[in-house]
């Protein structure tokens, strides 16, 4: 009696933990019981978007890699990949496929294994490149003794993105001053959205066709009167009077998002669903998601600021719609870390400072947080050279080597750019001062180039 | 009885048709990779002589061939780069075959020989002129009939990007030269 109640039990327990998950798998619901552990920061905004990467319950390694490559696919073939899959599908490789199978990203970026997990979100052991590299000394005598774990980690090499670190670049560029002659091209030849929209006259408060508004919204409607909104002819009814898909007929939007503002800035809103900022907005996941909020983050940003959800105007401020605002204040508003933190009392910030009361185009060339981690971009619409702003700070953050080239060779010599980014005390103060490092990289591609 | 006999000699026509279709062993890989060879030789010459010698630095200088052609505005890639682009191009469409261009005197180490079989092939082919080399090798588990096909300088464009490139381990290439070879691999 007392083995058949056991047996009972457990059949009855092992058929309601099957339902319970198998409801969890299929089912449609909060899947939250079923994360193994913690996403990394690349991920946890779309921690709850399942499929997104999951896309088959029963996927295997395949099916993970498409998902990696829907999303990364692009920035890869941008970083121009020095390890593409297409070097280890060769059977010449196969021999070190055994031994790391670099075919697919999650063998050295395996997801929810926070405990294990790495800069970069790397998950196995930093030394990895030996495992295809161990002869290089043979090569490069220069590299001789060097420890492996230091490939990657020491301003010398990437995995992906070699840009502004291979050889040829480095001798190219190796013998720049600290400080170049600050580069004026991005401010001389600005053409901005703004711009093209400029050749709309301008508008005032009282030519708006929108008084009833108007009067409920004064404030708001003063604001505007200031912003480039105004001085392009972009009126109340450019965000808040818009058809809607497949009709000609207009309707009022209260509170217009993202896709208001991509009628006109379609480039920078791309960017920015692509980005941290907006990626849970993208219209790619597999569930609906809120803005993501200071605080869904597991990194430390300020008290007031964890309520905030993250639109286009949580930056640009509806109505005002201030760049200057957009570019420093709106980042210090939330950001806690040490780097954010020094910005006002670093040599950038304070020069930023001393022209606060100036016109955002006179600003164009101080730098400001948007001039490194969102800057400006040279790029072709519609056959048209435009600069439009990189909303993805992806682009512009880390592994930071990925900077040098789009960013800080605007202003600094290459060696002075490579040892400032790998001194983690400067990056701490917002490079206030000269690097305490010195990457022999540069060193030795000229020297190689003499003999 | 007629219609019987006729019936069984069409049913036995049919049988042995079918027999001999099955029979069929389809392409010899010798024969398959001989001709991909001829395709990618073909399309190799002439992009070197077509665009990189029309169009660029010894023709009209409206392309401008370098290593790095990425960084430039009007750069190309070189006849090789424009090969390996081609081989990476492939293994995103099949794995019916696979190739690579390889060296006995690589200016990138990576594409040096790394199996026995393209050693034997490379230093065959260099030793041999007009001769190609066969053999199968198991690389990861899977057997492999593997072809190699000497790459000929084929232009002065060729040999003075070799002989001149810092990183290139021999300086002394003619044209007519074997530089290295293409290495071809069928899953059997």
């Amino acid at each position: 009696m007392k083995v058949n109640f056991i047996w009972c039990s457990w059949i009855v327990l092992t058929t309601l933990i099957c339902v319970f998950f198998a409801n969890k798998i299929l089912g449609q619901g909060d899947k939250s019981a079923l994360i193994i552990g913690a996403p990394t920061l690349g991920h946890y905004q779309i921690e709850m978007a399942c499929e997104t990467c999951h896309t088959h319950p029963f996927g295997g390694i395949e099916v993970l890699q498409t998902a990696c490559t829907q999303c990364h696919a692009t920035d890869l073939d941008d970083a121009r990949d020095s390890h593409p899959k297409t070097k280890f599908t060769d059977p010449r490789n196969a021999d070190r496929v055994d031994i790391l199978d670099a075919r697919y990203c999650i063998t050295c970026h395996t997801e929810h294994k926070k405990q294990q997990t790495q800069k970069m979100g790397l998950t196995i052991a930093r030394d990895y490149c030996f495992l295809c590299h161990q002869d290089i000394a043979e090569e490069r005598p220069s590299h001789k003794d060097q420890s492996f774990a230091s490939c990657a980690s020491a301003g010398c090499h990437n995995y992906h993105d070699n840009r502004a670190l291979y050889q040829d670049f480095l001798i190219e560029h190796g013998n720049q001053p600290a400080l170049l002659s600050i580069a004026q091209a991005v401010e001389s030849e600005f053409n901005s959205a703004t711009d093209l929209l400029a050749k709309q006259p301008a508008l005032s408060l009282e030519s708006s066709e929108f008084q009833q508004q108007i009067l409920a919204h004064t404030e708001a409607a003063h604001d505007w009167q200031a912003s480039t909104h105004a001085a392009a002819g972009v009126d109340c009814g450019g965000c808040h009077n818009t058809k809607a898909a497949q009709s000609e007929q207009r309707h009022w939007i209260e509170k217009p998002n993202h896709r208001q503002c991509a009628s006109c800035h379609a480039t920078e809103v791309g960017g920015f669903l692509r980005g941290k900022h907006g990626m849970r907005l993208s219209g790619a996941l597999s569930a609906s998601l809120s803005p993501i909020s200071p605080s869904q983050s597991p990194l430390n940003f300020k008290a007031q600021a964890q309520g905030l959800e993250h639109g286009c105007n949580a930056c640009h401020g509806a109505h005002t719609f201030d760049k200057k605002a957009a570019a420093v204040n709106a980042c210090l508003g939330c950001h806690n870390d040490k780097h954010s933190l020094a910005y006002p009392g670093s040599a950038h910030g304070q020069n930023w400072l001393s022209h606060a009361g100036e016109q955002a185009r006179s600003q164009q060339s101080l730098v400001t947080c948007a001039t490194c981690h969102l800057p400006k971009i040279k790029t072709t619409i519609n056959g048209s050279s435009v600069h439009t702003v990189q909303h993805n700070q992806n682009h512009n953050l880390r592994p930071n080597e990925k900077m040098i080239r789009s960013v800080c060779m605007n202003c600094h010599g290459l060696a002075f750019s490579i040892d400032a980014l790998a001194d983690p005390a400067l990056i701490d103060n917002n490079f206030s001062g000269a690097p305490s490092v010195h990457i022999k990289s540069i060193d030795w591609a000229l020297e190689t180039h003499k003999e | 009885m007629k219609a019987q006999l006729i019936t069984t000699a069409i049913c036995a026509t049919v049988s042995l048709a079918g027999c001999g279709e099955g029979a069929s062993k389809g392409i010899e890989p010798q024969v398959y990779t001989d001709s991909l060879f001829a395709v990618m030789k073909a399309n190799r010459t002439n992009y070197t002589q077509l665009i990189i010698k029309r169009l660029g630095p010894a023709g009209s200088d409206s392309i401008q061939p370098i290593e790095h052609w990425k960084d430039s505005d009007n750069g190309a890639p070189l006849p090789a780069q424009m090969f390996r682009a081609g081989a990476e191009a492939v293994t995103e469409l099949t794995d019916q075959f696979s190739y690579s261009l390889q060296s006995l005197w690589p200016i990138n180490s990576q594409n040096a020989p790394r199996t026995d079989i393209e050693t034997q092939g490379l230093n065959y082919v260099a030793n041999n002129p007009g001769n190609n080399f066969y053999g199968e090798e198991v690389l990861g588990s899977v057997n492999y009939f593997t072809a190699v096909y000497a790459d000929v300088a084929v232009s002065d464009a060729c040999t003075t990007c070799h002989n001149e490139h810092k990183d290139s381990p021999k300086t002394d290439f003619k044209i007519g030269d074997t530089m290295g070879g293409v290495v071809i691999r069928v899953p059997l």
